[in-house]
C-alpha cells in the first residue's frame, strides 16, 4: 500500500532491455506489459519497487522490469518477499510465481503468507503445465491431461487455489486473464493499494504444451458480481463458478501484519543489563 | 591466601541437584549460580533433561569456581536429589567423585545403585518433613540450603537473589524461601566434611551471567543484526526467544517462518533489502537451508546462519552436544559455494564470534555460519563483564551511480562489489541464483560462470582475518617448548585449556591450538601456528573424525599425530585429553 506519487511515469519506463525467454505467444508476455502499466498508474518509482520471483517460466520475470528484483530458488519466493517487505516497509514489493513453483514446491509458504497477512501483492501466473521443464502436470492440471510423466493423466483432483488464499486468510482475492491487458492492470493496481496480503491468480497460457489452453480468450469473463468482504460467500462463488470468473472476487478487512524494522538510534548497551549482576 | 580460609578449602566444586520436573531442580540451581555470581565466584550451569519436554525428571549440573570456568567437571562432588524417581536415567552423566557425597531424603528410599555404589558417602535429610514445617516451604529451598552450608556460598547474596526470584510472589513467599535456606544451612552443619570454596581476593570484579545461546544474539545485534527469521529448534529456541524482545527494543524485528526452508529465504530477502539479518538453528534445520545457502553464495547476500549442534544424523539427540556439523557447515551444498564458518571457543566468546561473524558476511557479501553447540549454548555461566569490540558491520554500498550504468557484479580485485540497496535510483538490478553477467542477467557462457565463481572464491580468501582466526595459547614459560600440542576447535577449547592448566601443574607443557574460524582454511597461519609441533593431539567431538579430516584434506600435518574423537552425548572433558596426553608421553 506504497502510494508514493512522484513524476509520471509510463509503462515502458519499467521495463527492462532484457529479451525474455518466453516462447512466442506465451500469456506472461501480457502479464508483464499488465505490471509495467499498473506500475506506471500506481506512480512509484522503479527504484522503490521490488519483484520478486522463484523458479520457472514466469519466474524469470524480475529481470524484464527496471525494478530492483531478486530471481532465487524453486519455491521460496514468498518468503524472500515477506523478509524485505518486513525489513523494508516503505518498498513496494511484488511477489510473482507459477502454478509449479507457488503451489507445488512452495505450497506450505502459500497459506502462510495468506495467514501472515504482510502487505504485499503475489501474482501468480498459472498455466497448469510446469513448462520451463518440458510439460509435466502441476497442482491446477486437470486429471486427464496426458504427458510423458503421467501417462493417462494424473487421476488426481487440481487443486483450487483461490479458496485455499480465502481459507488462509489471504485478504484480496482476484482472478484475472493475461490476455485481458486492461483488466489485469486495473486489478494488480487494486492489489496494491488493498492492505495486508493481494493475491492475483492470472490464467496465462502455456501455448507450447498446453495448446488448449487458447481456448481461455473466448472461456474467460468477467464476474457479473461485484467482490464480497465475506471469506465464506466468496469461497461458495469461487467453487460453483466456472473457473473462468475474473476480476476482483474477495476484498477482506484483515489487519496487515505490523512488525517491521525500523531506524532506531537505541544502542543495543540497553540490552546488556539484564546479564549484569 | 586469605587467612579466613578453612585449610580444606577448594578451588571448585560440582555438583548436581535432581528431582522430578516442578520439583525445582533447576530452580535452585539457577539461585546458587546467580548468588556465586554475587560472591564474586564464577560458575558454569547445564541443565539435563530426560526426553519428555515438561514434567519429566530435571537435573541441574552446576559448577562453582573462585577462578573462571569453560566447561563443566566430568565428575561431581555432590549429589542432592529431591527424588530419585527416573533419577538413574542421569546415572551416566554425573558420576562422583569418591569422596563425594550424595544426600536424599529418606523418604524416597536410598540412592539407585546405578548412581552411588557402597563406597560413596550418603546422607539422609528430610527434605519434605523440613519444608513441610513452614507453610509454603520448599524442597528445592533446603536445598539451595544445603549447598550454602556445604560451600561457604555467602548466605546474604542467597537471599537477595531469591528475593529478586520471588518478587512477585510477595513478602511471605520471600520470607519462606529465606527461611527454608536457614533450615538447609544448619542441617549442612552436621553433614560432616564440607566443599568450602576459597574466596580470592582478586575474583571481585563485575560479572554477567549468560547463556551461550543469549550471547550468541547479544553479540549478533551488537554486530549490526536488526532481522531475524527463524523456526524453532531444541537446542537453539533460545537465540530467537532472546532476539525477539530485544530486536524489538533496538528498531528491528523477528519473524517466526513456517520453517527452516522459509527462516533462510526471509533473512536474504531482509539482507538484499540492506539489514544486516540471521537465523538461528540444529543440524536438521541446517540441512533444509543449505540450497539457499547457495542462493545467497551466488547472489553474494550476506546472511549469518546460527547453528547450535546436536547429535545427529536425523533427529539424533536434540538435547545433547555433538561436533558433527562440521562438514555440512563447511561443505553443504550444491555447486562451488564459498561461506564462513566460524566456531565459538567458550559461552564468553559466543558473545565475540557472533558479532564477528556478521562482520565478516557483511564485509564480503557471504554467508556466514556460526557453529555453537548445545554444551555452551543452553550452559548459563558466570562470566567477567566481556569487553566492547571495536568493529561493525560494514556493508559496501551503492552510493553513485556512474556514466556506464551500475554492474552489482562487477570484478574487483578484492571479489567485493558495491551492493545497491532498493530505493537507491539507478542502482535497480535483479539479485539471482541463475549463473550471471556482471550486471546479473542469466548467463550461461563459460566467462561469466568462471569469472563469478572466482569473484566469489577471491573475496574469502583474500580477506584479512587478524588474529581472530584462532586461540593458540601455551601452558609453559614463554621461550619454554612445549612437548604437546592440542588442536581442536569450538566448545572443546575450554575443555583443553583446563587440561592444559592440570598438565602444566605435571611439568608438561602443551600447546592450544584451537580454530575460531573454520572456512576459509587459513593454511599459513595454520601451519606457522603449528611450527616445532612434535606431538600433536587432535581433539573433536564426532564418532568419523570430520575435523581431522577437513585438516588431512587442507593441509600435510607434520610430525606425530593422534586423534581422540567420540560422539555425544558425554562431553569430551579435561581429564580424558589429561589421560590421552599423559599416556602419550609415557609410551
Amino acid at each position: 500500500m506504497n502510494v508514493m506519487q512522484r513524476e509520471s511515469f509510463k509503462a515502458s519506463d519499467y521495463k527492462s532491455d532484457v529479451t525474455p525467454v518466453w516462447c512466442p505467444g506465451c500469456g506472461d508476455f501480457h502479464v508483464l506489459l499488465s505490471l509495467t502499466k499498473a506500475l506506471a498508474e500506481l506512480g512509484t518509482g522503479p527504484e522503490n519497487v521490488a519483484v520478486i520471483s522463484g523458479i520457472g517460466c514466469s519466474s524469470r520475470i524480475p529481470a524484464y522490469t527496471n525494478c530492483y528484483g531478486f530471481h532465487g530458488v524453486h519455491g521460496r519466493s514468498l518468503a524472500l518477499g515477506a523478509g524485505l517487505k518486513v525489513a523494508r516497509p516503505d518498498l513496494t514489493v511484488f511477489v510473482m510465481s507459477g502454478d509449479g513453483d507457488g503451489f507445488s514446491i512452495g505450497g506450505n509458504h502459500f497459506l502462510h503468507a495468506c495467514r501472515r497477512n504482510i502487505d504485499m501483492t503475489y501474482v501468480v501466473m498459472d498455466n497448469r503445465v510446469y513448462g520451463m521443464t518440458k510439460g509435466q502436470p502441476s497442482p491446477t492440471t486437470e486429471p486427464d491431461w496426458d504427458s510423458a510423466l503421467s501417462p493417462g493423466g494424473t487421476g488426481l483432483r487440481p487443486f483450487h487455489p483461490l479458496v485455499i488464499a480465502l481459507a488462509s486468510g489471504a485478504n484480496f482475492v482476484a482472478r484475472e486473464f493475461s490476455g485481458d491487458i486492461k483488466g489485469t492492470t486495473r486489478t494488480i493496481v487494486e492489489a496494491v493499494r488493498h492492505p495486508g496480503f493481494s493475491f492475483v491468480e492470472i490464467l496465462s497460457p502455456c501455448v507450447t504444451f498446453r495448446p488448449d489452453e487458447r481456448a481461455w480468450k473466448t472461456q474467460t469473463h468477467v464476474a457479473s458480481v461485484e467482490a464480497t468482504d465475506d471469506p465464506a460467500r466468496a469461497a461458495r462463488r469461487i467453487m460453483t463458478d466456472d473457473g473462468f470468473n475474473t476480476g476482483v472476487l474477495y476484498r477482506g478487512r484483515r489487519k496487515p501484519y505490523e512488525q517491521h524494522v525500523t531506524d532506531s538510534s537505541v544502542e543495543p548497551a540497553i540490552l546488556e543489563q539484564e546479564f549484569a549482576i | 591466601m586469605p587467612n579466613e580460609a578453612p585449610s580444606n578449602a577448594r578451588g571448585s566444586i560440582s555438583f548436581a541437584i535432581v528431582g522430578s520436573g516442578g520439583a525445582g531442580a533447576l530452580t535452585a540451581g539457577a539461585i546458587l549460580l546467580e548468588a556465586a555470581g554475587k560472591s564474586g565466584w564464577y560458575g558454569i550451569m547445564n541443565r539435563s533433561v530426560g526426553p519428555q519436554i515438561r514434567g519429566g525428571e530435571a537435573a541441574a549440573l552446576v559448577r562453582l569456581s573462585n577462578r573462571p570456568v569453560d566447561c563443566m567437571a566430568e565428575t561431581f562432588e555432590l549429589l542432592i536429589a529431591i527424588d530419585w524417581r527416573n533419577a538413574d536415567r542421569f546415572a551416566d552423566e554425573m558420576p562422583l567423585t569418591s569422596d563425594g557425597l550424595v544426600i536424599g531424603d529418606p523418604a524416597n528410599g536410598g540412592a539407585p545403585d546405578t548412581i552411588a555404589g557402597p563406597d560413596i558417602r550418603q546422607a539422609h535429610i528430610a527434605l519434605k518433613e523440613l519444608a513441610g514445617s513452614l507453610t509454603g516451604g520448599r524442597e528445592n529451598m533446603i536445598v539451595v540450603g544445603l549447598v550454602v552450608g556445604l560451600t561457604g556460598l555467602p548466605i546474604e547474596n542467597v537471599t537477595s537473589v531469591i528475593a529478586d526470584k520471588l518478587a512477585s510472589k510477595g513478602k511471605q513467599a520471600i520470607e519462606t524461601g529465606r527461611r527454608c535456606v536457614e533450615i538447609g544451612v544448619q542441617q549442612a552443619a552436621q553433614l560432616g566434611p564440607s566443599f568450602t570454596i576459597e574466596t580470592l581476593a582478586a575474583s571481585q570484579t563485575g560479572r554477567w551471567l549468560i547463556t551461550g545461546n543469549e550471547a550468541v544474539g547479544l553479540g549478533a545485534v551488537r554486530g549490526g543484526i536488526r532481522f531475524a527469521a527463524a523456526y524453532p529448534i531444541t537446542p537453539a529456541t533460545e537465540v530467537l526467544e532472546w532476539l525477539a524482545p530485544a530486536l524489538a527494543k533496538v528498531g528491528g524485528a523477528l519473524v517466526q517462518a513456517e520453517d527452516e526452508l522459509a527462516s533462510i529465504n526471509m533473512v536474504i530477502g531482509a539482507s538484499f533489502g540492506g539489514r544486516p539479518s540471521i537465523t538461528a538453528t540444529s543440524g536438521p534445520g541446517l540441512a533444509l537451508m543449505v540450497e539457499s545457502l547457495g542462493l545467497a553464495a551466488a547472489s553474494e547476500v550476506p546472511i549469518v546462519i546460527v547453528d547450535v549442534m546436536r547429535g545427529g544424523p536425523s533427529t539424533g539427540i536434540p538435547t545433547k552436544s555433538e561436533q558433527s556439523d562440521l562438514n555440512i557447515a563447511v561443505y553443504g551444498c550444491h555447486g562451488d559455494a564459498p561461506r564462513i564458518v566460524v566456531a565459538p571457543l567458550s559461552v564468553a566468546d559466543c558473545l565475540f564470534t557472533a558479532h564477528w561473524a556478521v562482520h565478516l558476511a557483511e564485509a564480503m557479501q557471504t554467508p556466514a555460519i556460526v557453529l555453537s553447540d548445545q554444551s555452551i549454548g543452553q550452559a548459563r555461566v558466570l562470566i567477567d563483564r566481556p569487553a566492547d569490540v571495536a568493529f561493525i558491520a560494514k556493508r559496501n554500498i551503492l552510493k553513485v551511480v556512474s556514466e556506464e550504468g551500475y554492474s552489482r557484479y562487477a570484478l574487483t580485485g578484492s571479489g567485493i562489489s558495491p551492493m545497491a540497496v532498493p530505493g537507491t535510483a539507478g542502482g535497480q538490478y535483479t539479485a539471482d541464483g541463475l549463473t550471471h553477467t556482471v550486471k546479473g542477467i542469466p548467463s550461461s557462457k563459460k566467462v561469466d560462470h568462471h569469472d563469478q565463481l572466482d569473484k566469489r572464491e577471491r573475496k574469502i580468501a583474500g580477506f584479512d582475518y587478524g588474529d581472530h582466526w584462532a586461540a593458540t595459547e601455551n601452558n609453559c614459560a614463554a621461550g619454554t617448548h612445549a612437548d604437546f600440542t592440542v588442536l581442536t576447535w569450538g566448545s572443546l577449547a575450554g575443555a583443553a585449556r583446563e587440561a592444559m592448566a592440570t598438565l602444566a601443574d605435571e611439568g608438561i607443557g602443551v600447546k592450544l591450538v584451537a580454530l575460531r574460524l573454520i572456512a576459509p582454511f587459513l593454511k599459513n597461519k595454520f601451519l606457522a601456528a603449528l611450527q616445532g609441533s612434535q606431538r600433536i593431539l587432535i581433539v573433536e567431538q564426532t564418532r568419523s573424525g570430520q575435523f581431522h579430516q577437513y585438516l588431512r584434506a587442507n593441509c600435510d600435518l607434520l610430525g606425530e599425530v593422534r586423534h581422540f574423537h567420540r560422539p555425544g552425548p558425554q562431553l569430551i572433558g579435561p581429564t580424558e585429553i589429561c589421560t590421552e596426553i599423559r599416556n602419550w608421553r609415557a609410551s
